[in-house]
């Protein structure tokens, strides 16, 4: 059974159509991310999966049932919001027992679903507090285990950790995919943020103002990217596009990932060092060609190179991409 | 630091002579109405001393025998207005905030337009209105008038603000399956709050206050608002004003006991907040 299929979705808000015909399937217990910069339609795909904005065209099906016209709270979804979205006015064990009431569980199951959920979030000391008196980590878990109590066909993020600060993210996101790994649920989850979407999904969905850009898995779009968006969009730090410092048929650009950019005197292409970040585990080095094009360079390890260094740089045509002056993948990567 | 202590002490200053400035007038309402009639005029800034002291205006006024009943009418008129000005403003507001349908932006400006007209202009019509529904002299007529004078700033207001409050809240509220009502009784009213209570402070007064309305829609004895009733104490040639001073100041004291609901009510809703 699949979780959710998307059949022809558009929408338009007035005359501005912001999505535009978006098929695409979610197979049952699938992690499926939706990645794209800020303003592409990620959180109005996923208010039109929810049943919280319609479509102007298209279907929604989710677990086999079209609800295309169903409401919300009966679609088998749960969402959880950027902005945690807890009600104010109820404690934790209000906020998750809500929607079980609304529709009429009785006071035992709501009470088991509840007490699990808050064992699986370490949330059991908050039960009585108020959102007010959480934390924001806390208060994103209170909202995922709001989530968790539905037992939902299909469970919706909406960019859940972009409040949060970097060390709790990366806690959070871990959490995420451990929930994911338990409950064995479908997800279908929103983010711009590409290490989030390479780290967390089965699958990811690339999105570029309202167009599917391509579908896949993280390896697969990274050793594979359709074209130079997607190429340019995953992985980081992310891929050098070179049009004049190398040898490229003209109105075409060469792609190269920093990782597989080495120091080799004699190699495709030269250049000076203008900056280095030095990571401990890697260093970055910015280089800038002869032909004035800068790019990054990614080493393993710690090396001592100084700002204004000649360095020659050299990869291995394998690992190079060519696009054409439209941006998409050209056949042949020249060398 | 001195100059924030400077700057402090001179804020302190402004607010404190505003406030002097403010309640001056209140101030010698209060003292004279507790003075005999000659000391008002003799002294009208002097304090009431064991010698001028007297109780005849209140006297007056609590023997008028309907005193009571004028209060009881003008507060049933302020709180039935207030509650319909903020129930159906609040509603209309969350509907032109919240939901995208034909015509919302002109609905919206219809409803603003109120606020640049006045009222008053349509009283005869009201009148006439009034006359045909058979309303005159009920507190109903004065009830309907208000409410529809405090609507257009309301629904103004409250629209701003329900703007602001978070689309995931309401969301995460109609995935949860709360009816719309539910959404916006429970959640966005209680986030509206401040709004709500600066829109019931702003009306109240001019409410309570009114002359017109009640002269022309309710001049009944039976349903005379307090500010019409203690008219009798003014008169064409001789005016009570032991009796005009005391009514005044009893007047002031259930309008400031709505302000203080209506201003902690204010404060709690900018505390509480957290939706994030
Ligand atoms: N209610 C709305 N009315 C008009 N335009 C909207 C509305 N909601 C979103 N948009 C537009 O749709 C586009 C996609 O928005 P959104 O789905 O929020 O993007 P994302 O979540 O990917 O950042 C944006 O250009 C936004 O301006
Ligand atoms: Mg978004």
């Amino acid at each position: 059974m699949t979780a959710l299929v998307l059949e022809g979705v558009s929408k338009s808000f007035g005359k501005t159509q912001v999505l535009h015909d978006i098929s695409l399937t979610v197979e049952d217990g699938e992690f499926v991310v939706f990645v794209g910069p800020s303003g592409c339609g990620k959180s109005t795909l996923l208010r039109i999966i929810a049943g919280l904005d319609t479509a102007t065209q298209g279907r929604v099906l989710i677990g086999g049932q079209d609800v295309t016209d169903v409401p919300p709270a009966k679609r088998g979804i749960a969402m959880v919001f950027q902005s945690y979205a807890l009600y104010p006015h109820l404690n934790v064990r209000g906020n998750m027992a809500l929607g079980l009431r609304q529709e009429n569980q009785s006071k035992a199951v709501i009470d088991r679903r509840v007490s699990k959920a808050s064992a699986m979030l370490s949330l059991d000391d908050f039960l009585a507090r108020r959102p007010a008196e959480l934390s924001g980590g806390q208060r994103q878990r209170v909202a995922i285990g709001r989530a968790i109590v539905r037992e939902p066909k299909l469970f919706l993020f909406d960019e859940p950790l972009s409040n949060l600060d970097a060390a709790l993210r990366v806690n959070t996101r871990v959490e995420i995919a451990d929930l994911h790994r338990s409950l064995s649920a479908s997800m279908v989850y929103v983010t711009h943020d590409q290490t989030e979407a390479m780290t967390l999904a089965d699958r990811i969905v690339v999105l570029r103002d309202g167009h599917v850009e391509q579908i896949g898995t993280p390896m697969e779009l990274y050793n594979n990217p359709i074209n130079r968006f997607v190429a340019g969009f995953l992985g980081a730090p992310s891929m050098n596009f070179l049009e004049r410092s190398v040898d490229v048929p003209t109105g075409a650009v060469l792609g190269i990932r920093p990782e597989h950019l080495r120091l080799q005197d004699g190699g495709q292409t030269a250049g000076t060092v203008t900056h280095v970040e030095r990571l401990g585990g890697d260093t970055n080095l910015l280089v800038t060609t002869g032909a004035g094009e800068r790019l990054v360079v990614r080493l393993f390890g710690q090396h001592a190179i100084e700002v204004g260094t000649e360095v020659g740089l050299g990869f291995d045509p394998a690992d190079a991409f060519l696009f054409g002056a439209d941006g998409a993948r050209l056949p042949a990567a020249a060398g | 630091m001195r100059a924030a202590r400077g700057q402090t002490i001179a804020a302190h200053g402004a607010l404190l002579l505003y406030t002097v400035i403010a309640l001056f007038p209140v101030f010698v309402i209060l003292i004279n109405s507790f003075k005999t009639r000659k000391a008002i005029f003799r002294e009208p800034l002097a304090l009431p001393d064991p010698e001028s002291f007297s109780l005849i205006g209140y006297q007056t006024v609590l023997k008028q025998g309907d005193f009571f009943l004028y209060f009881q009418n003008s507060m049933i008129v302020t709180v039935a207005s207030l509650f319909f000005i903020l129930l159906f403003g609040a509603m209309a507001a969350f509907a032109l905030a919240e939901y995208r349908f034909r015509g919302n932006m002109l609905m919206g400006l219809y409803l603003a337009l109120g606020i640049m007209i006045p009222i008053r202009i349509g009283t005869v019509a009201i009148l006439e209105m009034m006359v045909a529904t058979g309303l005159v002299n009920t507190l109903w007529a004065l009830v309907l008038v208000y409410t529809a004078q405090g609507l257009p700033l309301a629904v103004f207001i409250l629209s701003e603000f329900m703007r602001q409050v978070s689309d995931d809240l309401k969301n995460a509220g109609r995935v949860d399956g709360l009816s719309e009502y539910r959404i916006f009784f429970r959640l966005v009213l209680p986030l509206v709050r401040p709004a709500m209570a600066t829109v019931a402070v702003f009306n109240m007064i001019p409410i309570w206050n009114d002359l017109w309305f009640p002269l022309i829609l309710a001049p009944a004895e039976e349903v005379k608002t307090l500010t019409l009733g203690s008219q009798v104490f003014i008169g064409q040639f001789v005016t009570d004003w032991n009796a005009v001073l005391s009514a005044l100041s009893l007047a002031i004291l259930p309008v400031m006991a709505l302000y203080m609901v209506f201003s902690r009510q204010l404060i709690r809703g900018i505390t509480s907040g957290a939706v994030k």
